[in-house]
């Protein structure tokens, strides 16, 4: 059906917002489980948790949880535009939030990557 | 209910939801990053959370929306994206949900309630 | 100008492939010119429609370099990359033939969305009275204008995936006319918007926005959509 469809005809900001809040959405649906069952472990007790907390104190696991921040910023401030767009009257696509909502993950990036290391 | 009514609610209430996790997020990772800071231990959430009202009655809102809000927007993707019948979509974002919850009261129970 | 463009052009059906053209640049050159050119002094053979070649009729709709325009108002040296030019049918649609595509879903579904006025008075009654700057004639007059040329259903990736997704068109169009004091089905036509392929399956990606060379905005008629379907369902009314 759609043969010619490539990037060329998706390079445009709100088809990027679409797709950042559609992907982070995806992922931290996927986290969301594991990150329960993780703090479930603490009603085993709070050495089953701490267990757990320390096995995941690695820097590859740091980075995971610094991702996942980063993810849900994102797909929380796209939302906030979403929202508007489909409950407030029109002024548009919004492209002013689309920037705004990037300005936000950077934001929680970089505060959580400090609230981590230091 | 029509499939119209249907699709209509489904619409209503992931946004619904999207307006409460809108807040609760706000607060959970305003929360995180703060408590994160210097490391953190599993004392250090218990000693917060353990017998805590307010705990208990914030996560379990933001559970329930997640609930809510999660298999709605699982089920488009796996319509869209995989191929799935919308029978099935749901059938399996549904479960997703649930085995979510399950998790998510099993937490609830263990870090404030035990 | 003496130079000289390379310009690929889908020949045949979905099976069909790109053929590659020489065609002289000029100054002020638009790709329905190209077109044109390559089908009058090249090859007979090639299959595309126009009508008013000025921009008001949207028969000249393709796919240039990827994306959905109108190809009377897309010049050739805005859109060229380096010597090249990529020209392709529509997407979305069945191919007919090379450029040509078979336009019968797109309006079928505008049919489906009800997207026509269904009035109640005669040429016996006295003209109805609509207030111009009233909010729902404004939210009317902004959609208004569209001349069915298809490029928002080409750009739309939900329509790609949903094949059943009524699409930016038909959805503007209802839009139009729910917001119409004259027209007596609003209820009939939210229940056609409403169903399994209706307004709530759209994602706000406005490529449709993006694209329309109207400048109109379907994403915001079907947002509005979107508002009054789910205040019928509450209220039972669907």
């Amino acid at each position: 059906m759609r043969r010619f469809s490539d990037a060329r005809a998706r390079s445009h900001a709100s088809y990027w917002a679409f797709v950042v809040h559609r992907v982070s959405g995806l992922l931290l649906a996927l986290f969301l489980p594991m990150h329960l069952w993780a703090l479930a472990r603490a009603i085993n007790g709070e050495m089953a948790l701490e267990g757990f907390l320390r096995a995941v104190d690695r820097p590859l696991f740091k980075l995971a949880e610094w991702g996942l921040v980063v993810l849900l910023a994102l797909h929380a401030a796209g939302g906030v535009r979403l929202l508007l767009i489909e409950f407030a009257s029109w002024s548009g696509l919004r492209k002013d939030l689309i920037a705004l909502s990037a300005g936000v993950g950077v934001v929680a990036a970089l505060a959580f990557a400090l609230a981590l290391f230091y | 209910m029509t499939s119209a009514a249907r699709e209509a609610r489904l619409w209503y209430w992931q946004r619904m939801s999207a307006m409460v996790l809108a807040l609760c997020v706000l607060v959970h990772i305003a929360t995180i990053v703060y408590a994160v800071r210097g490391g953190l231990t599993a004392a250090e959430i218990l000693s917060r959370t353990r017998g805590s009202i307010a705990f208990g009655a914030f996560y379990v809102i933001f559970l329930l929306a997640c609930a809510v809000h999660v298999p709605i927007g699982l089920a488009a993707i796996l319509e869209e994206w995989f191929s799935l019948p919308r029978r099935a979509a749901r059938v399996v974002s549904g479960v997703f949900a649930a085995i979510m919850l399950g998790f998510g009261l099993a937490a609830l129970e263990g870090v404030v309630f035990a | 100008m003496g130079a000289v463009m390379k310009v690929k052009v889908w020949r045949g059906r979905e099976d069909g492939g790109f053929q590659s053209y020489e065609v002289p640049r000029e100054e002020s050159q638009t790709v329905l010119d190209v077109v044109t050119y390559i089908q009058r002094r090249l090859d007979p053979t090639l299959a595309y429609r126009y009508a008013c070649r000025v921009g008001m009729c949207g028969s000249c709709a393709m796919t240039v370099n990827g994306v959905a325009r109108w190809t009377c108002r897309t010049h050739v040296s805005r859109v060229v990359k380096g010597d090249t030019l990529e020209v392709a049918p529509l997407s979305n649609m069945p191919v007919i033939k090379d450029l040509a595509v078979d336009m019968a879903e797109f309006f079928d579904k505008w049919a489906r969305a009800k997207g026509r006025f269904a009035g109640a008075e005669t040429r016996r009654d006295e003209f109805a009275r609509v207030e111009p700057k009233s909010p729902a004639r404004r939210e009317a007059d902004a959609g208004i204008e569209c001349i069915g040329c298809g490029v928002c259903y080409a750009s739309c990736d939900v329509v790609t995936w949903r094949p059943d997704f009524l699409g930016p068109a038909a959805l503007n169009r209802a839009w139009t006319l729910v917001n119409d004091a004259r027209d007596v089905e609003r209820r009939e036509r939210l229940a056609a918007v409403a169903g399994d392929a209706g307004c709530h399956a759209c994602h706000t990606q406005g490529s449709c926005t993006e694209r329309c060379p109207k400048q109109l905005e379907p994403t915001r008629a079907i947002s509005g959509l979107k508002r009054l379907v789910a205040k019928a369902a509450r209220r039972g009314e669907l």
